[in-house]
């Protein structure tokens, strides 16, 4: 089975093509926050690289956050739309899964974190068991300060992967215990949702472009906007 | 500037285009063959998520739109009655408007255009609304006078032929649809404001408060915001005043200048007719002085159907087949232009 895989949670955008015998082609590209405007001409440029079109496709995986409103909105639309009119079967995965996964051949625990913005971080905690990794608390969003904190009591060594952890780096690497992943695990990786959605698929853990949920972890800002149409509005 | 409809070549009667609308709290898609014939029009609206904060949220609008938008396409499909290979293209509003809102629409038309090896179109919602007025008028001669009202926009346009449009005119501050909502609010009569204020007005006498009519004579902008300042300072010194009484002057008072205007505009450029289009096209007293003035002139009167004036994708289709023919396909690599402008003429 064919899975394309798209990743627009950060700043990055990532798309992979996987079979089952893993990925087939990739891109990925991380400038100015694009989404919009690359994500769909990427998914062209992997298809026609891996010489497929897009009906050879089995599944869908997405990235389905927590990490920028407005570049999930992008993924999940672009996923769920082309799923939906493809009739095929989707596959989501949280952003902070993705970077643990990628970080899975480390001995120590794993703390997973997504650039949140306003000082804040979508964080979740880890730790590598046989063949993947098995998440020990559920995504928050909270500060580096909490984070620290809860790692020093932790009293575990732990390596911190994601741009959220790597926008504190002066801050975490005073704590002890703590290794600071390298930077080219610094965003989901397209081709580790591909891995990661076929393992899924081997069990057959799909769901249906209608249940495809994206994780905002965040309630919006109440604010309304009266010059809505006209001005275009300060959106996160 | 040569006009592509001089030749009518490649105007394709036939063309069946997908429409995708999401540029501010609407959720909207629908099938259009030919620019003209409406296939399907579904709309979900979002007034209720917003209601309670007496205005549209962004980042709320923008998460209802990802959570409908699937289902509104296999709506519009499926009452359409259309296949899959039917649709010859995808168009979808890829500016003015919000940003996380207008990025849903145009993420999914073009995965759909990709999926099915179509051409997609982004359309400027805002000649999407010129479409609405003309959806119901196949044969209509031009110039035409366009008075587009609407919770962001006031503009009085030329329209000069299809694609071709001329600015005569725009507000210098609120749009009448913001002042509408505004006054509402003042009041106490609700969100959105323009169907509360046409409804209060049923029981009042326009005539009971003389409002100011700001920049009647002079020229063809307009300034909605001092009468605003006048509605609120009427009410806090006459707290006994009649509601329906304020509702009905205020909305006279707009009526009248946008009537006025375009009256105006119509003698000056020799239109065949008037057009209204946008959310306060609804208005029922605007809809009666524009018909009234058009008789008394001699002029057309095209007055969308109250489905029209509000968001839809019926006018994104319409608008995307006349794009299409005129400009060619727009390039998947588009994203969305929250402050999108018109291509006037000069
Ligand atoms: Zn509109």
């Amino acid at each position: 089975m064919l899975i394309l895989a798209i990743e627009t949670a950060t700043p990055q955008v990532g798309v992979a093509l996987a079979s089952f015998d893993g990925a087939v082609a990739s891109f990925h590209a991380s400038r100015d926050r694009r989404h919009a405007e690359s994500l769909v001409p990427a998914i062209d440029f992997v298809c026609r690289q891996a010489g497929v079109v897009p009906a050879d496709l089995g599944a869908v995986a997405v990235d389905v956050g927590p990490g920028l409103f407005t570049g999930l909105r992008v993924g999940l639309s672009t996923a769920k739309t082309m799923a939906h009119a493809l009739r095929i079967p989707m596959v989501g995965i949280s952003s902070l899964d993705l970077l643990a996964f990628s970080a899975r051949l480390t001995e120590r625990h794993i703390v997973a974190g997504v650039d949140a913005r306003r000082g804040e971080i979508f964080v979740a905690t880890y730790r590598r068991v046989h063949g993947g990794v098995q998440r020990l608390t559920e995504p928050t969003v909270t500060t580096p300060d909490v984070v620290g904190g809860v790692v020093e009591a932790f009293g575990e060594d732990c390596l911190f992967v994601g741009d959220g952890m790597s926008r504190y780096a002066d801050t975490f690497c005073r704590l002890r215990g703590v290794e600071m992943a390298t930077e080219s695990l610094r965003y989901p990786s397209a081709a580790a949702l591909a891995e990661l959605a076929h393992s899924k698929a081997v069990r057959e853990e799909f769901v249906q472009p209608r249940d495809i949920e994206p994780i905002y972890l965040r309630e919006p800002d109440a604010t309304p906007n009266w010059k809505s149409a006209a001005r275009g509005g300060p959106n996160p | 500037m040569t006009n592509p409809f001089d030749s009518a070549i490649g105007l394709d009667p036939n063309l069946v285009v997908l429409g995708i609308e999401s540029s501010c709290d609407e959720t909207a898609a629908a099938v259009v063959v030919g620019g003209r014939e409406v296939k399907s029009n579904v709309v979900s609206s979002q007034v209720d998520l917003h209601a309670a904060f007496g205005g549209v949220v962004p980042e709320v609008a923008g998460r209802a739109h990802e959570q409908r938008i699937t289902a509104v396409l296999a709506e519009a499909m499926v009452e359409a009655g259309v296949e899959d290979s039917d649709i010859g293209a995808v168009a979808a509003t890829v500016g003015p408007g919000l940003i996380g809102s207008l990025l849903v629409g145009v993420s999914a038309a073009k995965a759909l255009a990709l999926v099915w090896g179509v051409p997609f179109v982004g359309v400027n919602h805002l000649e999407a609304h010129f479409h609405a007025a003309l959806l119901d008028a196949p044969d209509v001669e031009f110039p035409l006078v366009m008075v587009l009202v609407s919770g962001g926009h006031t503009m009085l346009v030329v329209l000069v032929g299809p694609e071709r449009y001329r600015l005569l005119g725009a507000t210098l501050d609120d749009a009448a649809g913001e002042a509408f909502d505004k006054v509402a609010r003042f009041v106490d009569l609700g969100y959105p404001g323009g169907p509360a204020i046409d409804e209060a007005a049923r029981g009042g006498d326009p005539t009971a408060i003389s409002f100011p009519r700001a920049m009647m004579k002079d020229g063809y902008d307009f300034s909605f915001s001092g009468l605003k300042t006048a509605v609120i300072n009427h009410v806090r010194a006459n707290p006994d005043v009649s509601i329906p009484d304020v509702a009905a002057s205020f909305q006279a008072a707009v009526v009248e200048v946008l009537v006025e205007k375009a009256r105006r505009a119509a003698r000056d450029v020799g239109a065949t007719g008037i057009c209204l289009a946008g959310g306060v096209a609804a208005n029922s007293a605007l809809r009666a002085a524009v018909e009234a003035a058009c008789v008394a002139d001699g002029l057309g009167c095209h007055l969308p159907s109250r489905s029209m004036c509000t968001d839809n994708a019926a006018m994104v289709a319409a608008a995307g087949w006349y794009r299409l023919q005129a400009h060619g396909p727009t390039g998947l690599d588009v994203g969305a232009d929250p402050r999108m402008a018109i291509s006037f003429l000069d």
